[in-house]
């Protein structure tokens, strides 16, 4: 049997490595340090969605939404930003991108395990919490960015630019038009990234609309749109760049779609073999195969004498200590005494809430069961 | 050759597929859709059914819960029977619009004219260590809009049975599934078309001392509280109330007005929950036979936890309950 295994969803995008990692548009390749920088990044986030799936099959995880092939979108895009003042809101799946920006990865690791800590974002960083309601969080990256707008004009300073992730699936529901419709309309300083990823669940992105790009979505709202390859580390960093840039000098936001695949199940509790036609599963394998946006990278580095096998070993045992440290002190975390989840309704507890907290503890104290 | 036996044993989630292949059988106006319909819905109640009625009738959405509701709308104004998923109750909220201002007012702003016999389904409700989002009840909001009926089925055969005359129903019907129940509930369910009709309750266990009311997946909680309330010389009676809208209040009133005793029992938030309706009721019509003040055990006013132990202390469990059942016989 010989499947195609070319994606027309790549034709057209931008790249600067091809996927062998030979240089397409060498005027535009970073400075090696900071090539090796993004790499080392990149790969940081890659080890530790690996690790986190042999840690939910332990149990030490709760269902862990995997982001591995996807990693130079979510890791390329934000180091464009200039954190903790830029502003990242991420998908649920997006643990990629919270690490670049600078989420400790103890507290990642209490975010999948639904500890409140995990979710108790720093108080110093622009970081929005996960969203699992699809694209929820699009409209409030179109009013951030218009509160960072005005706030600049009146600090005459430039603003700070937020930087919004969604998926394709993602891009059919109606607060995803409704929040560029707003962001294009009060021209504010935001990056819209699809992560084009081939899949919502088990639907495939033809599935989603008619519309031959998603890209094609900015045109109606007056934004301008690039589509790239998503599993190009430099490319999708050269293109976030450019956007964010002219978002803080005023030039209003963009849409960016990248172009990358599923390559792995939905999450921890997903089997695509349920919904993968033979074409889909070569599709993937091929992906996993010849795309690796990691391999991309290293095979350019490694061509140009920057990186070597040694380095790499070096790399990942770096990243595995910083896992079992950040294992250790999220272990560490205080238990979650059940009345807690009375806490933060309000800023301050109603008298009814209360009552249901002391409720509960008594409950709890008392111990014991029917 | 044998005849074939009038019952068979299902999983309540083999018994929603069951329905499905029956009504997609019995009327070929159903059709079924949603986010991952196609190719089975992500807890395999349409498993099979695009292999066998065709992807026509079976089928995949875009991801939104408007465009669901809002097309599920115009497909049953044109004569079709639209079964709409919904892939989690507590993504119900995007077509919450469609529902409120257009799916329980068509037929009487059009005076008749025109009707939806739509039916959303969603599976509802906590106990498996879920993601934020995948363990609500919103059913109270959903009771709240006029002209749609509430459905929440809490064994297979009551699943297969009401799931069937929801389909059949010339109003909107939102059926809400136990996520919980889904693989844990087994039991007979009868071969055939064999809908059950919509607004009778279930008297699950009867007792003269107290009356529990409950649905869905708080029925096993019931009966187990029921049970250790036995223990101590106390005899409960359960109600499955099975459909919120309409609501069967021949057979609740027979039964307050029998044990002058009320507790009831659901896993959404305390506040407006269902519970606040049924406990108006019966304090507006049966005031008078109660002994004790109606007590309500719900889920807390706070948002249902993700994943962690957390989750045990919000969902109603039958200590709770037998707790809640005791103060009200000590009263
Ligand atoms: C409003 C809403 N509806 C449904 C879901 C259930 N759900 C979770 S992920 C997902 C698919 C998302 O696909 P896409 O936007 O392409 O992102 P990807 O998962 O591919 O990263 C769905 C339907 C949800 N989380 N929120």
């Amino acid at each position: 049997m010989t499947l195609s295994t070319a994606d027309p969803r790549l034709d057209g995008t931008f790249c600067i490595l091809e996927a062998d990692g030979t240089p397409r548009q060498p005027t535009l390749l970073p400075e090696d340090a900071a090539a090796l920088r993004m790499y080392r990044a990149m790969r940081r986030t890659r080890v530790f969605d690996e690790r986190a799936l042999v840690l939910q099959r332990q149990g030490r995880l709760g269902v862990y939404p995997l982001f591995g092939g996807m990693e130079a979108t979510q890791v390329g895009a934000v180091l464009a930003l200039n954190p903790p003042h830029d502003w990242l809101a991420p998908t649920y799946r997006g643990s990629g991108t919270a690490l670049a920006y600078g989420l400790p990865m103890h507290k990642l690791i209490l975010t999948w395990r639904g500890h409140p800590d995990g979710f108790r974002m720093n108080p110093d960083q622009h970081l929005l919490p996960f969203y699992t309601p699809i694209a929820n969080q699009l409209p409030h990256a179109a009013g951030i960015a218009l509160a960072e707008q005005r706030l600049a004009a009146r600090e005459g300073r430039d603003p700070n630019v937020v930087l919004a992730f969604v998926g394709d699936g993602g891009t059919s529901e109606g607060d995803f038009h409704v929040g560029l419709n707003f962001a294009g309309a009060y021209r504010v300083p935001a990056v819209f990234v699809i992560e084009n990823n081939g899949w919502a669940i088990s639907t495939p992105t033809q599935l989603q609309s008619a519309a031959n790009t998603l890209a094609s979505r900015g045109e109606g709202y007056g934004i301008p749109a690039v589509r790239v390859d998503g599993n190009d580390l430099l490319a999708v960093h050269h293109v976030v760049q450019e956007a964010v840039a002219r978002a803080r000098r005023g030039g209003g936001p963009t849409l960016i779609e990248a172009i990358t695949y599923r390559i792995l199940p939905h999450t921890s509790s997903d089997d695509p073999a349920r919904y993968h036609r033979s074409e889909d599963a070569v599709q993937a394998d091929h992906w996993r195969r010849h795309r690796d946006p990691g391999q991309r990278l290293r095979a350019y580095l490694g061509g140009h004498g920057l990186w070597t096998d040694d380095l790499e070993q070096q790399l990942v045992a770096e990243v595995e200590a910083e896992l079992r440290d950040a294992l250790a002190q999220a272990d560490a975390a205080p238990g979650i005494e059940p009345w807690e989840l009375l806490e933060h309704v309000f800023e301050t507890p109603t008298p009814d809430l209360l009552e249901q907290q002391s409720e509960l503890r008594a409950l709890h104290e008392e111990g014991g069961r029917p | 050759m044998t005849a074939a036996p009038a019952t068979r044993t299902l999983t309540m989630v083999q018994a929603v597929q069951d329905a499905l292949a029956q009504a997609l059988e019995h009327d070929d106006s159903v059709m079924l859709f949603g986010e991952d319909v196609g190719m089975g819905g992500v807890f395999r109640a349409s498993d099979g059914l695009r292999e066998r009625f065709g992807a026509e009738r079976v089928f995949d959405t875009p991801l939104s819960e408007a465009g669901i509701v809002g097309m599920g709308i115009g497909l049953a104004l044109a004569g079709m029977r639209p079964v709409a998923e919904i892939q989690f109750a507590g993504f119900l909220y995007p077509a919450l619009e469609q529902m409120g201002v257009q799916l329980g007012r068509y037929r009487h702003r059009t005076q008749g004219r025109f009707s939806v016999p739509m039916v959303i389904r969603a599976p509802y409700g906590g106990g498996i260590h879920s993601p934020e989002l995948h363990s609500e009840s919103p059913e109270g909001l959903v009771a709240a809009l006029p002209g749609i009926k509430v459905v929440v089925p809490s064994t297979p055969a009551d699943a297969r049975g009401l799931l069937l005359s929801a389909i059949a129903d010339p109003d909107p019907v939102m059926f809400f599934e136990s996520i919980k129940l889904y693989r844990s509930a087994r039991g007979e369910v009868p071969t055939g078309y064999a809908p059950l009709p919509l607004g009778q309750a279930r008297v699950v266990r009867s007792g003269h001392d107290c009356t529990v009311l409950c649905y869905g997946g708080m029925v096993e909680v019931c009966l187990r509280a029921a049970q250790a309330a036995q223990g101590a010389g106390i005899e409960v009676e359960v109600i499955d109330l099975r459909t919120l809208v309409p609501l069967d209040l021949d057979t609740i009133g027979a039964s307050v007005q029998r044990t002058g005793r009320v507790v009831i029992v659901h896993e959404a938030a305390r506040r407006m929950g269902f519970g606040a309706e049924l406990s108006a009721q019966i304090a507006e019509r049966w005031l008078p036979s109660l002994q004790a003040p109606v007590l309500r055990v719900a889920g807390w006013d706070a948002p249902y936890p993700p994943f962690t132990s957390a989750e045990a202390a919000y969902r109603p469990d039958a200590r709770r309950v037998a707790l809640a059942i005791r103060r009200v016989l000590e009263f």
